[in-house]
């Protein structure tokens, strides 16, 4: 029974997968710089190893927002945001956030539940969701400068600058996949961290393999089947849409969208700083589409090109729907479980 | 870091050799205007012959560069400006070629007073049309010098307009038969046309030059 549950999770994986990966490869792919088989290949495989990489990251966060402990429950919750981000794709087209679905699911877990939700917890996440893009944009903006002053000093001929770039979107994609697995599979799997199927330790020769970790391993797989099958239009879509963007400034987008999921997603680099005195960012999934909208803004608005400010209302407005639906289709999908399907979708 | 580069680096080099070609071709127009001046018939066929063999060759490098950048996919985002550089480089070859190929069939009859004339003019368009090239090859290479070769195509198209006109009101002030004159005005016309051209590729040079820059 716990795997027909833990199916939502990976259809909600599927979803993040035929989305996210536009933030990571749109812009190359729409620019043609780089075939979609070969976006695909390159986002699965690293999306899947930034997933297992991303056990001790951002999973807490959402456990702390609603900590899910029914099997039905988490099935439930995961497939409200799935559904809600399946729809609101179909009906846009435009990439929508996965962490504010899943976020608005467990919102509506507690409500239906009568868990109280963490203010302060809630507050930390819908700050990021704000932060996320505004950081983007200022780093895509820095990115940008820097190439800009740099490129007419370095006299290297226009089809050499067109290999480089293509090799630096090829590895940059990689570590953005990688930063897209770490940061956003706790959305995928985080609400069946405490019901998971698998055993508590299992051992590969000599690899010792956790629960959270084989859970994970499943998540990403999900996403990489759904940047296979699913993600082509909303890439093209992405990477078109908003603005014209050169291949160069594609490559400036999907670096700068990496940073700021790895930067909200890695805990070494939060014990770092923290170590040293610093401010860290708090570990919380953030949207990688919010990240990479941000990011092409902040080049738009610093190379003074048109936006096409319709299209980024169209996009705005997904995110204001995506939390809202999900947590309505959440509290709608648990009643039902729990009065038709007479599953408990919490512990009493 | 070769291996990075290994395939555009002969294509590099076709686009270099395409450029040189142009180069050659106009320098031997003008070597062909003033052979012909002089009254040097055998100098002046192998001029044309040249011409007629760089024209070709230009057009067969155009032709390789265009293919392998559409089967290679390479530069999308610039292949169209490309493209559409190379091809109107090859204009000026071409114009270059025609007005020797006129020279050889009509076989004006120029005063020995104008001939001088006439060889400057051929020179001023010449270096128009060099000065083009060495702001292709920037447009290639090293962006911010675009505009250094530009302004110099410019300066020499302009004075050769103002050569021309010069040269064609001493013409129409000589004592000539109007037959004669319109003849010599035509050859005029010609020659200038050399950095017409030229000044037609700096135009959307100018343009490629904008968009190329992030």
């Amino acid at each position: 029974m716990i795997w027909l549950f833990l199916s939502s999770g990976l259809f909600l994986g599927w979803s993040l997968g035929a989305n996210g990966a536009a933030t990571i490869f749109g812009t190359a792919v729409a620019t043609r710089m780089i075939r979609f088989g070969t976006a695909a290949l390159v986002a699965g495989l690293f999306v899947v190893i930034g997933s297992v990489a991303g056990v001790s990251g951002t999973a807490g966060t959402l456990d702390e927002l609603g900590g899910i402990d029914a099997p039905a429950g988490a099935f439930g919750v995961a497939l409200a945001a799935g559904l809600s981000l399946f729809l609101l794709l179909r009906q846009s087209g435009f990439p929508i956030s996965t962490s504010q679905s899943i976020v608005g699911a467990i919102v509506g877990w507690n409500l239906y539940t009568g868990h109280a939700t963490d203010p302060a917890v809630l507050s930390r996440i819908v700050s990021s969701w704000f932060f996320c893009p505004l950081l983007a944009g200022a780093i895509a903006a820095l990115f940008y400068l820097s190439l800009r002053a740099a490129t007419p000093r370095l006299r290297i001929h226009l089809l050499e600058v067109d290999a480089l770039t293509r090799v630096g979107l090829l590895l940059v994609g990689a570590f953005g996949a990688f930063s897209l697995g770490q940061n956003n599979i706790a959305i995928v799997m985080g609400v069946f961290l405490r019901v998971s199927p698998f055993p508590e330790k299992l051992m590969l020769g000599p690899l010792r393999v956790s629960s959270a970790q084989m859970l994970f391993l499943a998540g990403g797989l999900a996403i990489a089947a759904g940047i296979a099958t699913y993600s082509q239009h909303s890439m093209r879509r992405l990477g078109s849409g908003l603005t014209k963007l050169s291949p160069l400034a594609a490559l400036i987008v999907v670096g700068a969208t990496a940073t700021v999921l790895w930067l909200f997603a890695s805990p070494g680099l939060a014990h770092f700083l923290r170590a040293h005195g610093l401010p860290a960012l708090p570990l919380v999934p953030v949207s990688s589409s919010q990240a990479a909208v941000g990011a092409i803004l902040g080049i738009s608005l610093v190379r003074r090109s048109p936006v096409r400010w319709r299209s980024v209302g169209e996009i705005v407005l997904g995110w204001v729907l995506a939390p809202v639906l999900a947590a309505l289709i959440s509290f709608i999908g648990l009643f039902v479980l729990a009065n038709v399907f007479l599953l408990p979708v919490a512990t009493p | 870091m070769s291996f990075l580069f290994r395939r555009t680096r002969a294509l590099e080099a076709q686009i270099d050799q395409f450029l040189d070609t142009v180069s050659e071709g106009c320098l031997v127009f003008e070597q062909g205007v003033d052979d012909y001046l002089r009254g040097d018939r055998e100098e002046f066929e192998e001029r044309h012959k040249a011409i007629r063999i760089l024209e070709a060759k230009a057009d067969g490098l155009r032709r390789e560069i265009e293919t392998r950048l559409y089967v290679e996919s390479l530069i999308p985002d610039h292949r169209g400006d490309v493209l559409g550089l190379l091809e109107s480089l090859d204009n000026v070859i071409d114009q270059a070629k025609q007005t020797l190929a006129q020279f050889e069939v009509e076989r004006p009859d120029v005063p020995e007073s104008l001939a001088a004339e006439y060889t400057t003019l051929a020179r001023v368009c010449v270096q128009s049309s060099q000065h083009l090239v060495d702001s292709c090859r920037a447009f290639f290479r090293e962006i911010t010098a675009v505009r250094d070769h530009l302004h110099k195509v410019y300066f020499f198209e302009k004075e050769a307009d103002r050569l021309a006109d010069a040269l064609k009101r001493r013409v129409f002030s000589m004592d000539l038969d109007l037959a004669r004159k319109i003849h010599l005005r035509y050859f005029c016309l010609h020659i200038e046309k050399v950095s017409d051209r030229a000044e037609e590729v700096a135009d959307r040079l100018a343009i490629y030059t904008i968009k190329r820059t992030i």
